[in-house]
């Protein structure tokens, strides 16, 4: 095969497939450059920045959803793309249409609470979508090189997002920490990735597990040095990992950026970022274990996949009991976020144990994906449920900041007289966040609670796992009930500024987000049978 | 039609909390009559539940089920039968007359009406729902409007006392979480192709070894009813669960201290009957000895606990507390002979049917009590026991009414807590002679503390305490709400049967299965030793 030969082969397979497989992307990137130019030649006068973001994401948000009916109906068959860079599958698309709809509510956010001004604006859009089309590359990655663009694309403008708030010295305090902390963790990531791709020959996702094996042959303890070299490059790219989902112990940045940071910001960094870096580590885990089905359980993954659900017990136990102490509600939110992502990791946690079951425990190779599917179905869950929820709570801090210029908790007190509608949002976003029925948090935890439980059955220290993110349930109730009792049993002391958020396009807006936690409670199946359908295909 | 009849029930209340939206925040008393008339027509529905229902069929009646989330085997799964009926018809009159007492509040009153609405669906739904996720669902619906009516309508500790509420009962809600899934996963086997179920009356039909190829092995039985017996335990409240109680009640403003004392504390019962007894009859048999000997424990440590009280409040929470003793040692006197069969299966029956008597005798009689000291709170604002005194000359009627609904708390014959005590006694009896004997003590002691009071609220020459000029003879809606009260305490106390001829058929069955249940379990670890041996 000549050259030429092959030249052809890849800008045809890049025209006729790729490109269409990357379009969301590419609109996002097209929307990006008209920002751009339009501030150039002044347009952005006349179209706000913001009309322009809301199009192109609305556009793309249409792309990504004909391509998931397409890719129900089999019309585009899942598969790889950019000659094996990228995946096209139903967990790309799910989480393509997930960002892209979180992105078009951060953006209606901002313009309701006027965080960039018009001058800012286009400076703004431009780092969030470039932020977005990052995490976009990272649900769909399926190279190792990808994986590093991905995370990088995504963290490089989110810097430059949380220190927006040029005047105010936290915010570049917030930013100038989340930059050494991210360059750190990088830096390890991509030691690790190099370390992986040296040994192994490849930087391909589907192709890792099968030359691992090669590499290894039988000997898959640690007492061969191989083994042991090759669990330190895993590790270190979970270290990359758990810095973008703030495992702990690689969570210090996550307060001071979301206190530093504007609300806006903070609510689009917990929940974005987090669904696609677990998106990746979905596949990340997956191409460790190679195909399903062909995988030997090893008790190499199963000590993995336990050390994740381990992770996920102190991560949960510690963003909850951390969370006590806090007197500002974007800490306090922060805290709640670390939490959260320690209750989501026990579903990819549960994954890898159900998935590496050693033959004692008597799972058949069908009830093992299918169990294994049923924890990231839960994983996908949570994510939408958590969508709201979080940006939910977020939104309101930002609602109430323009009103009452602060984020202290104490400055709370009293305000569900003043402004009922926000209030009472506030309570559900919360309640959900708790994890109490009939709010929709609740069935997240349900879920992803009920693979925990599976997974005890292959090893009993994941029974360790489920009761403490069970108990953890108890452990979070008393900060997120101190933020409603200052609003709701507190009185308002005398002279605070009082605040009217009457139902404007504010209290709509609001209400537009919560509503789903109650409202999911009518169509509970629709969203399982979906994560069901999503989740299904990375186990074929 | 009747079909739709329970989903009413449940959701009345909810509709009526979001009609509420459309008032006036001013209009004060146009929203208090409409929620008064939305509970009441609750009340109405619940009535055509009782015309209706066929008392010889120990079966659900009345069911419903629509696939909720099919793919997890979840359904909105509904039915009343014998043991349900009457807690249902218990919680919709107890409701309407908490909404009448509800004129005292003034601050907020939409938020009040919409949580006190909203409560009441969720206490409709755990009593109607056969679906173990529906019942959970529920049971953890009702935590956000209670915290929000002690915390803001409350006394003036309202803030601990809502919170010790949430966190204990959201402690009993995990343990009855894991206790759920410990069911569901366990009720199914991929390999056969048996599909997991959340249905409570199929988990309980494999909890009694009915269901071939699944069954819960006697060790699961046994730390699943443990798990479910803390949750309903901290609700019912037995010791050593109770703490909350007492602070609960205390704080909460009078009307909610109706519904917490007549309604909530029946759901921990109810559960055990309808979930940790049938689904784990193994356990409970298991467990039983030492739930007798927590009732004995509470009944007797709630009465010296109430005797040492001087504020009125507090008294009667304690009581709640050994009166709901009562109900723990009447469920559990399951004696099993030597030869592994139940003995004296008839005084179980009997102890069982009390301690539901028991319950709905409670349910009236301290929401009664806690009435009457709401009345005489809001007049003088205090509730010092040493500062009361001489209210008989003061409020002939209000005495004439107290002295009924406590004498009804104490167990005088011929009203309703008589009958409940009385049969318990009886049946704990035949179970153990010693603790029987505690159990009847503890019917002393109640009077002991019960009379102490009335000695020391009603009678004497004169009252001392503060406020002596707001005295005022009863209003009308109170005459009414009391008499209400008293009436039924009366009409429980006369025609116990109106109630026993509710239960009595499902309540048999309930026995009947779970016998089997126990004999089954024993029957598969008697195999399981038989084939260890060989």
């Amino acid at each position: 095969m000549t050259f030429e030969v092959l030249l052809n082969q890849v800008i045809s397979e890049t025209l006729t497939v790729s490109i269409s497989r990357f379009g969301p992307e590419l609109i996002v990137s097209a929307t990006i450059l008209v920002l751009l130019l339009a501030r150039l030649f002044g347009i952005d006068r006349w179209v706000t920045p913001y009309w322009t973001t809301l199009i192109g994401c609305m556009i793309a948000l249409g792309f990504a959803t004909n391509q998931y009916l397409q890719l129900q109906q089999g019309a585009i068959p899942a598969g790889d793309y950019f000659t094996g860079l990228m995946m096209f599958d139903g967990l790309t698309v799910f989480l393509r249409i997930f960002l892209l709809l979180f992105i078009i509510l951060v953006t209606v956010l901002t313009v309701l609470s006027g965080i960039p001004d018009l001058e800012d604006g286009p400076d703004f859009y431009t780092l969030l979508l470039g932020s977005a089309i990052g995490m976009m590359i990272m649900a769909g990655a399926n190279h190792l090189l990808m994986l590093f663009v991905g995370i990088e694309m995504t963290s490089v403008p989110s810097y430059a997002m949380v220190g927006f708030l040029k005047g105010r010295r936290q915010s570049s305090e917030a930013a100038l920490k989340y930059v050494v902390y991210g360059a750190g963790a990088a830096g390890v990531m991509l030691y690790g990735i190099s370390l992986i791709a040296g040994m192994l020959g490849t930087g391909e996702l589907p192709l890792i597990a099968e030359r691992i094996g090669y590499l290894t042959g039988s000997a898959s303890n640690f007492e061969s040095p191989l083994v042991r070299t090759l669990m330190l490059a895993i590790m270190m790219v979970f270290v990359g990992l758990s810095f973008k989902l703030s495992l702990v112990p690689f969570h210090f940045w996550c307060p001071d950026a979301f206190e530093g940071a504007s609300a806006e910001v903070a609510g689009y960094l917990s929940v974005a970022s987090k669904a696609a870096a677990f998106g990746l580590l979905i596949r990340f885990c997956l191409a460790l274990m190679g195909a399903p089905g062909m995988a030997a359980s090893s008790p190499t993954y199963l000590f993995l996949g336990i050390g994740l659900g381990f992770i996920a017990m102190v991560t949960a136990t510690f963003g909850n009991l951390a969370a006590y102490t806090q007197t500002n509600v974007k800490r306090l939110l922060a805290y709640s976020t670390i939490a959260h992502a320690g209750y989501m990791l026990m579903a990819v946690s549960s994954m890898m144990v159900l998935l590496n079951a050693p033959k004692e425990a008597g799972f058949s190779a069908l009830e093992q994906s299918e169990l294994a599917a049923r924890s990231i179905e839960g994983l996908l869950f949570y994510l939408v449920v958590y969508l709201f929820m979080n940006l939910g709570a977020f939104a309101i801090v930002a609602l109430i900041r323009n009103e009452i210029y602060s984020e202290e908790i104490s400055a709370y007190k009293g305000l569900a007289r003043q402004t009922p509608v926000l209030c009472a949002c506030m309570l559900i976003c919360l309640f959900s966040l708790i994890g109490v029925p009939p709010m929709a948090g609740f069935f997240g935890k349900f879920f992803v609670f009920a693979s925990v439980f599976q997974a005890t059955r292959v090893h009993w220290s994941m029974w360790l796992v489920f009761i403490v993110g069970a108990i953890n349930t108890v452990f979070s109730l008393y900060y997120y009930l101190l933020v409603l009792k200052t609003m709701y049993l507190d009185e308002r002391p005398e002279g605070a500024r009082t605040i009217s958020i009457p139902l404007n396009p504010n209290g709509w807006y609001v209400i537009f987000v919560t509503a789903p936690l109650l409202l999911l409670i009518l169509c509970t199946e629709q969203l399982t049978q979906t994560a069901r359908t999503v989740a299904a295909g990375l186990f074929l | 039609m009747s079909e739709l009849l329970l989903t009413a029930i449940i959701f009345t209340p909810t509709i009526g909390a979001i009609v509420l939206l459309l008032f006036h925040p001013r209009s004060d008393e146009s929203m208090k009559n409409w929620g008064l008339f939305v509970t009441a027509v609750t009340f109405v529905l619940t009535l055509f539940l009782l015309k209706d229902f066929d008392t010889a069929n120990p079966d659900m009646q009345f069911s419903t089920s629509i696939p909720w989330i099919p793919h997890w085997g979840v359904n909105y799964q509904l039915g009343v039968d014998g043991i349900s009926l009457p807690l249902v018809l218990l919680t919709s009159l107890i409701s309407m007359l908490a909404m009448m007492a509800s004129w005292s509040i003034h601050k907020q009153v939409k938020g009040y009406l919409m949580l006190f609405l909203l409560l009441e669906t969720g206490m409709l739904g755990v009593f109607l729902a056969l679906d173990f996720f529906l019942f959970y669902v529920f049971w953890e619906v009702m935590l956000l409007p209670m915290y929000f009516l002690i915390g803001i309508w409350g006394g003036p500790r309202k803030e601990y006392a809502a919170i010790k509420f949430f966190l204990y009962t959201l402690v009993g809600g995990v343990l009855m979480f894991i206790a759920m899934l410990m069911f569901y996963f366990g009720s199914a086997d991929p390999a056969q192709g048996i599909p997991a179920t959340f249905d409570l009356l199929r988990l309980a039909e494999i909890g009694q070894g009915l269901v071939p190829g699944v069954a819960f092995s006697p060790t699961m039985q046994s730390i699943a009813f443990v798990l479910l017996f803390i949750g309903f335990a901290i609700k019912l409240p037995s010791l050593p669960f109770h703490t909350w109680l007492p602070d609960a009640h205390v704080e909460a403003p009078t009307p909610i201290s109706m519904i917490l004392a007549g309604v909530l504390l029946k759901m921990g019962g109810y559960g055990i009957l309808r979930i940790a007894f049938p689904l784990c009859p193994y356990g409970a048999q298991w467990g039983a000895y030492a739930l007798v000997v927590i009732g004995v424990v509470s009944i007797l440590y709630g009465a010296f606990a109430a005797m040492a009280q001087t504020d009125f409040k507090r008294l009667v929470a304690y009581s709640s507390v050994s009166h709901m003793g009562y109900v723990l040692v009447g469920m559990a006197v399951w004696t099993i002979g030597a030869d592994g069969v139940t003995v004296g299966r008839d005084y179980w029956v009997q102890g069982m049917n009390a301690a539901m008597f028991q319950m709905l005798g409670h349910g009236i009689s301290s929401a009664g009590m806690f009435f009457i000291v709401g009345v005489i709170y809001d007049r003088v604002h205090h509730r010092d026991l040493n500062k009361f005194g001489g209210l008989a000359g003061l409020m002939p009627l209000y005495t004439g009414f107290a002295a009924g609904l406590f004498f009804a708390g104490l167990g005088l014959p011929g009203l309703c807590g008589f009958i409940g005590e009385v049969f318990v006694t009886l049946s704990a009896w035949n179970y153990s002679k010693l603790l029987a004997v505690f159990v009847a003590s503890g019917v002393i002691l109640t009077a002991g503390y019960i009379l102490w009071t009335m000695q020391r609220v009603f009678l004497g020459p004169e009252y001392k305490g503060p406020h002596p000029e707001a005295i005022t003879q009863m209003n009308g809606r109170e005459i009414v709400i009391a008499s209400v009260l008293l009436f039924f305490a009366v009409l429980l106390g006369v025609f116990p049967n109106t109630m026993f001829s509710l239960m009595g058929a499902s309540m048999e069955q309930l026995v009947a299965a779970m016998d089997v249940g126990y004999q089954n379990a024993v029957q598969t670890v008697n195999d399981v030793q038989t084939t260890m041996l060989k």
